[in-house]
């Protein structure tokens, strides 16, 4: 089946047999490998993508329900090739990730929150991010980092969709 | 994990998705958000031949003030019933059990029908709709039905919606003002309770508690509304709360533990909506 996905502002347009995930869309046909594959089943985060607009676990969605929807991945955050977006930046500070493998789901699951919850207390940041795992930071900092890139405005979405 | 492959159709409107499940026969099965059936067919617990996507569906997608009950489209999503300010008021126990299904991912994609019509004796919500006295409306070729809540969760994972039928909306009474408790008992955030109970108190003697994974399908704790009823203490009330069902052992807990958190957890969910 044809499908069309806005992906991180360009449309791409494939054939996918119905059966394909969506994350395998992305890493294997978009090329798109910031998007991990953790537990696949549906528990860890690390597959994390927006689907118009919302956090959802990519390795839990067909590509064919994607089709005519827009698409952010990790790779689509950052304003430019120079910069990082608000919460890669805040993550990086606040040491809010060491080997990195939940980190992409873990940032697209927090601007998702951000979006939702501009303001969040700590609680609300850890309830935020109840859907993703991670091994190693003892998750602290990443909360820290959520806290930060909150603090600095701007650690939701909209710098992504105002370029 | 990969699906077993399927032919997907996706339908526009629900006469078409129930047009397309009578020409698949049992070989088709209804994708809304696909939170739960999505897994089960990467694990090939599931394989259905066909698909029949719903979920754009959107006139399906809704929640209505209707006076005494609030009518919820099968297509809402859990997400916009955990924020819904006429579901926070008026039957705030639903927003709130819903914000505690799953992660936010989840209640992104999952839809309160999938949620019902999967069945499944853990899932959160039919509880609650137990406890509310919620009435489901199903649809066929020869038009809709009401099912109420106590009449639909049939079986494990079988449910009231026939081959060629589709849950189209659910009619929850208000129970603005009333006594309220959803407690639900897990090891990790995440996860499905272990055991849950959803309680609505509408009276001194009047009571609505449901079970969650106490029985192969959504039950009531009967012996306590009705102790409820005869005038009984909240303790005494909540000793019974574990009285003809017939709870599962499995990796998390054994019978005895089952039957031990339905008490405790009826007895908290009492005080809780009594208070
Ligand atoms: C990681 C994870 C954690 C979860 N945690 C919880 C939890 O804590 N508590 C909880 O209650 N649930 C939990 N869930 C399940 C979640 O609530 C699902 O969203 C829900 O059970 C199914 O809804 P869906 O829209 O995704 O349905 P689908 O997966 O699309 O469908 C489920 C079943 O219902 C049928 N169906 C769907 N819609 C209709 C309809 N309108 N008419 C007729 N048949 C229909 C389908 O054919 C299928 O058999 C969790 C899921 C995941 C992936
Ligand atoms: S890989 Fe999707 S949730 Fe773990
Ligand atoms: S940084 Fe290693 S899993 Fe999170």
């Amino acid at each position: 089946m044809e499908i069309s996905i806005t992906v991180n502002g360009s449309e791409a347009r494939h054939d996918v047999e119905p059966r394909t995930l969506l994350v395998h869309h992305i890493r294997e046909a978009l090329g798109l490998t910031g998007t991990n594959v953790g537990c696949d089943t549906s528990s860890c985060g690390a597959c994390t993508v927006h689907l118009d607009g919302e956090a959802v676990k990519s390795c839990t969605v067909l590509a064919v329900q994607a089709d005519g929807c827009t698409l952010t991945t990790i790779e689509g955050l950052a304003p430019s090739e120079e910069e990082l977006h608000p919460m890669q930046q805040a993550f990086r500070e606040q040491h809010g990730l060491q080997c990195g493998f939940c980190t992409p789901g873990m940032v697209m699951a927090a601007t998702s929150l951000l979006d939702e919850v501009p303001e969040p207390t700590e609680t609300q940041v850890r309830e935020g991010l109840e859907g993703n795992l991670c091994r190693c930071t003892g998750y602290h900092n990443i909360v820290q980092a959520v806290l930060a890139a909150a603090k600095s405005g701007g650690g939701g979405t909209t710098v992504a969709v105002q370029q | 994990m990969i699906p077993a492959a399927f032919d997907y159709v996706r339908a526009g409107s629900a006469d078409e998705a129930i047009s397309l499940l009578a020409e698949h026969g049992d070989e088709a099965k209804v994708l809304a958000g696909g939170h739960s059936l999505v897994p089960l067919m990467k694990l090939r617990l599931a394989t259905p031949s066909v698909l029949v996507d719903v979920g754009r569906v959107d006139d399906l997608k809704y929640i209505r003030d209707e006076g005494d009950h609030v009518a919820i489209g099968a297509l809402t999503r859990h997400r916009d019933v955990e924020i819904s300010d006429v579901l926070r008021r008026d039957v705030p126990i639903l927003a709130h059990a819903t914000s505690h299904v799953g992660d936010p991912q989840v209640r992104h994609r999952g839809t309160i029908g999938g949620s019902l019509a999967h069945g499944d004796p853990a899932s959160d919500l039919p509880a609650v709709l137990l406890a509310l006295g919620a009435t489901l409306v199903v649809q066929g070729a020869d038009g809709t039905r009401e099912v109420a809540a106590d009449d639909f969760f049939q079986g494990f994972l079988e449910t009231a919606v026939g081959e060629a039928e589709l849950l189209t909306e659910i009619r929850v009474p208000k129970a603005t003002g009333a006594g309220w408790s959803f407690q639900k008992f897990n090891r990790r955030a995440q996860d499905w309770a272990i055991v849950g109970v959803a309680c609505v108190r509408r009276g001194d003697d009047q009571v609505g508690i449901g079970l969650v994974n106490m029985d192969s399908r959504p039950v009531h704790a009967a012996a306590t509304e009705a102790a409820i009823a005869s005038g009984a203490s909240v303790e005494d009330a909540a000793a019974v709360a574990d009285e003809g069902t017939e709870p599962a052992a499995d990796l998390n807990a054994s019978v005895e533990f089952r039957r031990h958190l339905a008490r405790v957890l009826t007895g908290r969910a009492l005080a809780e909506a009594s208070s």
